[in-house]
Order: structure tokens, then sequence, then C-alpha cells
């Protein structure tokens, strides 16, 4: 593995007393696709929340061990989590825009952080808009609700929200799970061509997903990192007998 | 053939008491509609008579209110509209503000435990009768207003502003609240996840996301406002001339109807022109109640 953008070591998260995450390490490539996959409960959502500090918000949690992104400790106390989740943003699994039109929608994280210039702002916006393949439906109704989209126009512009900043790595937690099969292609075809510019880490529950999407793929069960490595090879030569069971479908 | 003739009947019962069941609610529900287009109508049969024989002019332009007067009785009701939307603005300017960030803070910043002791507290303030709120405005507001301001009294338009303005507080926070509450947790993890503080999303993504409800409380605190009698007749001094600023004392309409009432002829021209009051502060809150569902809609338009 060459070039690790984002690295964990040890990492163990606890809600209250339940050890949610055992013991990860775990490293992403820059300008690769990253797969989570994994039953439901096995920890690879709360991992991929890990990576940008959303677990904060939940009352009672507790972390042990490193998640190093660009050298530092992003649990270190001096580290701006604002500023962390500037540079790692997320898309989530139901898809949700603010009650805002489509503009204000994508142009928001400019505005929070602090751009004012209206031309650089709507530059931004189509830049975006485009990014996420979703302009040229959008782009003659820029101040109509985004609530008035589909499901997967909504989660296209959720994604081209999370590009406005620029951020180094997007965490995409489920983003097309909610979506009929026509929307996850058009999702999924978003994918591929975003890691030119950034890297992604994706949790699925849809293995078949997993091995179009992504170039490695992680396997997580009981909140344990089972087996980590290719996509191709976890997919069609994996070491463990329990990845291997998992892939082929036999339990999950 | 016995029993199907058995079966229709029940049939038939059954469609009966079905048919019974939605009248009474039907009628239940007409029940508020009947009784507001009652009060609409005593209104307007009471006070027309004087409406006709003094002339709408009398009413609207004259700026004297006197009708007891010995040389010529006089009909204004304008310093006292004027009186009442001064207090009842007045006291939106203090309210709105306070009980909005109130909300927010109960809502999306208190902690549970601060939250449980905050929230009965809000409540207990609701229940407060009028009277004991005018009575604090006399005896403690009153006092210290024309302390800091360097008036005679303190009985005065501004002393009526900030008592109201505590009176419509919990309407306005107990909504706002809800409302608040209301905005899905996934609008603040998409705005947190942008990057933005917290304090950025309550400015920009919950509070804009609860407006609908904020509005509607702002509304149904100015509607307490503006009806309220006891405590504006209490402590705001009750000159019924036009008010040249807030720390003239006045006399807002409620308060004129409740002090003469029951001290004219019932049935005579000054009666009649009390009903004319209560008519316009009727059209005033309907109005109030048009203009917020108007404002409600656009703005539902923009964020639905």
């Amino acid at each position: 593995m060459d070039e690790l953008i984002l690295y964990t070591e040890h990492f163990n998260f606890y809600y209250g007393n339940f050890h949610a995450l055992k013991n990860i390490s775990m490293g992403m490539e820059a300008h690769k696709v990253t797969a989570l996959i994994g039953p439901s409960g096995c920890g690879k959502s709360t991992f991929l929340r890990s990576l940008n500090r959303m677990n904060d918000i939940i009352p009672g949690t507790r972390v042990e061990g490193k998640v190093i992104f660009d050298g530092n400790d992003i649990y270190e106390k001096n580290v701006d989590v604002v500023d962390l989740r500037r540079k790692i943003g997320m898309v989530f699994q139901k898809s949700n825009p603010f009650p805002k039109s489509i503009f204000d929608n994508v142009a928001y994280g400019l505005y929070i952080n602090g751009e004012r210039n209206k031309s650089i702002i709507a530059d931004r916006v189509e830049e975006s808009l485009t990014g996420a393949a979703l302009w040229d439906e959008v782009k003659d109704r820029l101040d109509k609700s985004a609530l008035d989209l589909s499901g997967g126009q909504q989660q296209r512009l959720c994604i081209a929200r999370a590009l406005a900043i620029k951020p180094e790595i997007i965490l995409m937690d489920e983003p097309a799970s909610a979506l009929d099969p026509i929307a996850t292609q058009k999702i999924e075809e978003l994918i591929f061509e975003l890691k030119n510019e950034y890297t992604i880490v994706i949790v699925t529950h849809n293995m078949q997903q997993a091995a179009r999407v992504s170039d490695f793929t992680a396997f997580f069960y009981l909140g344990e990192l089972i087996e980590f490595g290719d996509t191709e090879r976890i997919f069609t030569n994996p070491k463990l007998k329990k990845t291997e069971d998992y892939v082929t479908g036999r339990f999950g | 053939m016995q029993n199907r003739k058995h079966k229709n009947k029940a049939v038939i019962l059954r469609q009966l008491r079905e048919n019974i069941i939605e009248r009474f609610f039907q009628v239940n529900g007409l029940f508020a509609v009947i009784v507001l287009v009652g009060i609409f109508s005593l209104l307007l049969i009471e006070g027309l008579p004087a409406l006709q024989s003094l002339g709408l002019k009398e009413f609207f332009l004259n700026r004297i209110w006197d009708p007891t007067s010995f040389e010529r009785e006089s009909y204004g009701l304008l310093s006292m509209i004027v009186s009442t939307l001064m207090v009842t603005l007045g006291a939106m300017v203090i309210a709105v503000p306070l009980g909005i960030l109130c909300a927010a803070y109960i809502a999306d910043i208190a902690k549970p435990r601060v939250r449980e002791i905050i929230k009965p507290v809000i409540e207990i303030l609701a229940g407060i009768p009028s009277v004991v709120i005018g009575f604090m405005g006399i005896i403690v507001v009153g006092p210290m207003l024309a302390k800091i301001f360097g008036t005679s009294n303190g009985l005065n338009a501004m002393n009526g502003s900030i008592l109201l303005a505590v009176m419509s507080l919990p309407t306005i926070i107990s909504i706002s609240e809800d409302a608040i509450l209301a905005v899905p947790q996934e609008f603040k993890n998409a705005s947190l996840a942008l990057g933005a503080t917290r304090w950025q999303t309550l400015v920009r993504v919950t509070i804009p996301a609860a407006m609908s409800g904020i509005i509607a409380s702002v509304m149904l605190g100015m509607g307490r406002a503006i009806g309220e009698t006891m405590t504006v007749l209490m402590a705001t001094g009750n000159a019924p001339a036009m008010p040249g600023g807030f720390f003239d004392s006045v006399r807002t309409m409620t308060a004129t109807i409740a002090i003469e009432l029951g001290e004219t002829v019932q049935g005579g021209i000054h009666y009649k022109s009390l009903f004319v009051i209560g008519f316009v502060l009727f059209l005033m809150t309907f109005v109030v109640n048009l203009v917020s569902d108007v404002v409600l809609q656009k703005y539902q338009k923009v964020s639905r």
C-alpha cells in the first residue's frame, strides 16, 4: 500500500459499557474507494462515523486508540472538530437535504465557511452539482425547494453539498440503500468518477455494490475487523472461512 | 329468506348508527364556527346603530375619546387603537427574541436536567393570573421604570409592554420549543458534517426549519397580548389620549371597554360605541391571524 491518507491504530469504541469496535487497525489509500461490509450491528457505521468524529454528538461514547489523518491523531485534544469535518465530509444513509432551495443547500457549506462572494459561490455550486452529476437535471430550478427532488436526486444533492467545501475524504453511510436500482446505479457511477479527486470510504449492505465500486474491502463482524484487503481478493479468494461465508451470502 | 331479512335490518341499523355518530362530530365541529359567527353578529348588531348615527368619520378621524363631555361628545378610537398597537408591538419586540432564544436554549442546548427544571417553571409562569401581573406592574416594574427613566410615575405604555411580554413569553417559548425539538436530527447531522459549528447549525438550519411553528407561536402570543385587559388596565395609567411615546400613559381598547361598560346607560350611544371598539378589536385580531396564515403558507412553500 503506497499512500495512506487515513489510518487507525488499535481503535476501540464504546457506547457506555458496550464495546462496539474492538482493536481496529486499518488504512485508507488516497484516491481509492474503501468499502466497509458486514451484517447489521457489526460496527461498520460506527467505525465510519468515528472517522470524522460524528459520534461525538452521541452522549456517553468513548474511544481508545488512534485515528491518524494527515499525520495527526484526530482524537487529540487540540484538534478542531469543525475543521476536521470540513476536510472529511459525510453523506448519510437517508438523504437529508435542508428544507431550503437547491442552490442554498449546496451553498450552505460555503456560507458557514465565511464565503460571501456571490460569483464564487455560484461557480462552486455549479461545479459541485456538475461533480455530483446533477447539474443538467436541476440547473433551471436552482431556487426550487430541494425537497421536491426525487430520492436519488436528493442523495446526489447531498453529495454535491459535501463536494462544495472540497473535502479530502468523503464518508458514505449506505448512500444508496434507500434508492431504486437506477438511482443506485447513478450513485455508483458517481462514486467511480469521484475517486479521481477524493478518497472515499463507503459503508454498504449490498455485497455486489461493494464488489462493483470499491478497490479495498473491509469485513466487520461483531465489532471486529475480520479481514481487509483488495476487493477482488476478498470476494474471490478470502483467507478466512467467515469472510467467505458472508460474501457468498451464507449468512448475514 | 328469513335470515336475509334479518341481515338487512342489522346493516340498516349499523348504517344508521354510523350516520348519527358522524352528525354528532359534525355538530361539535360546527360549534366553534357558530360561536364565532354569534360573537361577530352580536358585536355588529350592537355597534351598528352607533356607527350609523355618528358615522365612520367620527370614530376613525376624531382624535378624542370623550363620550361624557358636556360640550361635545367625542368618539374617536384612534388614540386607543394606537395605544393597543403600541403596547402590543412593544411587547412583541421584547418577547419574540427572548422567547425564541429561550426556546432554542431549552430545546437544543440545555442539558436534560436543566430542561426538566426550566420547563415546569415556564408553565407555571403561564398560569399566573393577569391581575397578579398587573399588580407587579404597579408595585415593581412601574416604580423601577420611573426611577430609571426619571418620569413621575411608571404607569405607561412601556410598563404595559414589559408585562404583556412576560405574559406572552410562555406561549411563545413552549410552542417554539416544540417546533425546534421537532426538527429532525438528520438536518443537524448534515450541517455538523459540513463543518458547521453548533451555533451555525442552530441559527442557519434548526431555527429556519422550525420557523413555521415559531411564527405560529408568535401569533398566538400576540393574540394574547392584544386581547389582554386586566394587566394593561392596571399598569398603563389609563389616559384616554393620543400617546406621544412609550413613556406616556395610554388606555388600550380592551381597558376602555372594561372601564366604561359598567357605567354607561345600557342601549345608549356610548354603550353601543363600546361595541364598536369590540368590533374593531375583533377585526384586528382577525387580520393578525390572516396575515400569519399567509406568511406561514408562503414560508412553507419555500421550505417544503
